[in-house]
């Protein structure tokens, strides 16, 4: 009886130790870091003024502060834990909602009624523990193992509470939402300007880029220069090939009949449009040659073998077995050039571009915000997008023994 | 029927295949051995034009190949390869179908077909038509691409190793299948491989490869008998040539009256097979049956004689 209680001690000790998780760990220290040390909003009297950074037991009245501090003060012991990712992922999105709300509130609190030229707008905690709740939310969720279809209504849903939140007003205050007002003639116009940059020139590089693959990739030659052409291109910074760009564009618009009327000139959304599809080019043309090398020989052979044509060979065997790599190809670049579309603001080409360079200029971090956190936003929502598109187009071929 | 006349493959000056004549008739299967850079595969792939000969002629049911549009010619010549090279990203039933439906046949009758083949192969159509090639076994795999190769029922059969990766039990097994498929549809079969054994087996006529050229093309007995060069002796193994040859024969023509003790062996038995059991159950002779009728017995004497060099 002795001998069993004495093999058993060592057992039941085992509960008692604590089971940490790391990488939650330093999710729950940065929320904790963001709540408590750092301060969680700045007010400014105007938007170009010195602001005052204020904490969260400042900035909030006390039953919202309370509020706040008792949401991030129950999710950050449970995200250092090892808990199931469920528990993990509502943790995450507790502690996030609490903190879009909070930021609302502040705002509000802060401003005097009837006060427009102050100016709230979240400060170095706020955005450390919104990313740690966003980092923490994320990988419970990718832990689930969720599937690409349910990933996708993950994302629509985080865009329907955005909107929701965006609509009802919580964030009017907010100094962003402040810049927005004076600018929401445009705002809409230069959304559509920024994805119709990147999607067109996206969509272009597939066009010619697959293509190019398909057709160099069998010549070893032809295949080197093509990849090296295209890798020279990438190294360009993209300020200069703006500025190499001008030049023959502007001849082009000058000379050829009818170019000017299609928007072909030195400046504006033309080279805007020329440098992101030369940047695309290669991501796309090599993602489709590793993806069409990636086809194993034994198959290339028996599709030979069984009489498929060349061209059946490329449509029926190749192209669908290379297709996940190509998809990745044009994931990165489209996530590239959402955001390189920026630059075209300083060209003339307009998009969120615009926002970022006259609020630099204007030294007004807010309208820099407002053109920057949309392209985060819509760069991310790709991201996340794609990649489930990627992973459908893998499930046919991946293995799903019964 | 097909005929290679005077055929070689020149690549870079390095001689692949050298001046070949070879006529495989139809209905019968040719095994083609030799040791791995013996050319023999490129051999194999002359006859469907996935290489071109730089000197030759390949004829098929009379035809010279390079009148026929190579994927027309190919979608006429069922084609297994070492490593079944299925189609990942298709199901069984569609990689079984990709032939038929090169060839235009209506939905319903590839359906048939498919199922038909399934069962040949002794796999659950129900079961397997919707499966990936992934979630098979290494076995199931090649068989399907077995059945795709025959899927159109090719007059002709081209394969090269295709039971190069499977275990030694599904082996064996699927070279049964093969021979009884060959027999049910009566197709011409060239089979490339690298075990000597293999071919002996499943060959009805045997030709072995060495640096390019055709060395001996013989019928088992008498590649076993008299082989022509060292080289084909060395692929044989010298110490087995008698079992070999006694592999080669079964007992029913060795079957003379008399009563002998003990249970009876099948008629189709090998010889090499009838004396192990001869010697293993200490009898000098051995009843003899077929269809369940007693024929006689057979000694290990007249066993033993077989093993002779012939």
């Amino acid at each position: 009886m002795g001998g069993h209680r004495a093999t058993r001690a060592p057992v039941s000790f085992r509960p008692a130790r604590p089971a940490f998780d790391p990488l939650g760990s330093v999710f729950a220290a940065l929320l904790g870091l963001g709540l408590l040390a750092l301060p969680l909003v700045t007010a400014r009297p105007n938007r170009i003024a010195l602001g005052t950074p204020l904490t969260a037991w400042s900035a909030l009245p006390l039953g919202q502060a309370l509020a706040l501090g008792a949401v991030l003060g129950c999710a950050a012991p449970l995200l250092a834990l090892r808990i199931a990712p469920g528990l993990r992922l509502a943790a995450g999105s507790a502690a996030l909602t609490m903190l879009c709300l909070a930021a609302g509130w502040a705002a509000d609190h802060l401003t005097p009624s009837g006060d427009r030229y102050g100016r709230i707008s979240p400060d170095a905690g706020w955005w450390l523990a919104f990313a740690a709740a966003g980092l923490a939310a994320g990988d419970g969720l990718a832990r689930l193992r969720p599937s690409p279809v349910l990933r996708i209504g993950a994302l629509a849903l985080v865009a329907a509470l955005a909107g929701l939140i965006l609509r009802s007003g919580l964030w009017d205050n907010l100094s962003v939402l402040r810049e927005y007002v004076s600018r929401s003639d445009t705002f809409g116009r230069e959304v559509r300007t920024q994805a119709g940059l990147a999607l067109a020139s996206v969509a272009a590089a597939a066009l010619v880029g697959i293509p190019a693959a398909i057709l160099a990739r069998p010549v070893p030659a032809l295949r080197a220069a093509l990849l090296s052409v295209l890798n020279v291109v990438q190294t360009i910074p993209s300020m200069a090939l703006f500025g190499m760009l001008i030049a023959p564009l502007a001849w082009i618009g000058r000379t050829v009949p009818g170019a000017a009327d299609l928007g072909i000139a030195g400046i504006g959304a033309a080279p805007a449009f020329v440098a992101l599809f030369a940047y695309a080019l290669l991501p796309v043309t090599a993602a489709t040659v590793a993806g069409l090398d990636a086809v194993p020989d034994p198959v290339r052979d028996a599709a030979r073998g069984v009489g498929m044509t060349d061209r059946q060979r490329l449509a029926q065997v190749e192209l669908p077995l290379a297709l996940p790599a190509i998809l990745t190809g044009i994931r990165i670049v489209l996530v590239q050039n959402i955001g390189l579309a920026v630059i075209a603001g300083l060209v003339g080409g307009g998009g969120l571009g615009v926002y970022v360079f006259q609020g630099i200029s204007q030294n007004a971090g807010d309208l820099v915000l407002l053109g920057a956190l949309p392209t985060v936003v819509m760069a991310s929502g790709a991201a996340v997008l794609l990649d489930a598109v990627i992973d459908l187009s893998r499930g046919r071929a991946a293995d799903r023994t019964p | 029927m097909i005929e290679l006349m005077h055929v070689s493959r020149v690549v870079d000056g390095r001689t692949i295949v050298a001046d070949v004549s070879l006529q495989i008739a139809s209905g019968t299967i040719l095994t083609v051995v030799g040791t791995s850079g013996s050319g023999k595969t490129t051999l194999l792939r002359l006859i469907n034009r996935l290489v071109e000969p730089s000197a030759g002629t390949i004829r098929v049911a009379g035809r010279d190949v390079r009148t026929v549009p190579p994927d027309a010619l190919r979608r006429g010549i069922g084609y297994a390869i070492q490593g079944h090279g299925l189609f990942p990203h298709r199901t069984v039933a569609e990689n079984i179908g990709v032939v038929p439906k090169l060839l235009s046949w209506d939905r319903n009758r590839i359906a048939a077909r498919v199922d038909e083949l399934l069962a040949l192969f002794r796999l659950e159509p129900a079961l397997y038509r919707d499966r990936l090639p992934a979630a098979l076994s290494g076995g199931e795999q090649q068989r399907i691409g077995v059945a795709r190769a025959l899927a159109a029922e090719p007059p002709i059969l081209l394969m090269d190793e295709p039971f190069g990766a499977l275990d030694p039990i599904i082996r064996g097994q699927a070279q049964d299948d093969l021979k009884a498929i060959q027999k049910r549809y009566g197709t011409t079969i060239v089979l490339v491989t690298h075990d000597m054994n293999e071919a002996l087996r499943l060959g009805d006529r045997i030709a072995v490869m060495d640096r390019g050229r055709l060395v001996q093309e013989a019928d088992p007995t008498a590649l076993v008998g008299a082989p022509a060069t060292d080289f084909v002796g060395a692929l044989l193994g010298r110490g087995d040539r008698a079992f070999q040859l006694m592999a080669l024969r079964i007992v029913d023509d060795l079957v003379e009256p008399g009563p002998a003790p003990g249970a009876p062996i099948m008629a189709g038995t090998s010889v090499r097979d009838a004396l192990a059991e001869s010697l293993w159950s200490q009898r000098p002779a051995l009843p003899v049956s077929r269809d369940g009728v007693i024929l006689g017995r057979v000694t290990r004497a007249t066993l033993e004689a077989q093993g002779a060099c012939p």
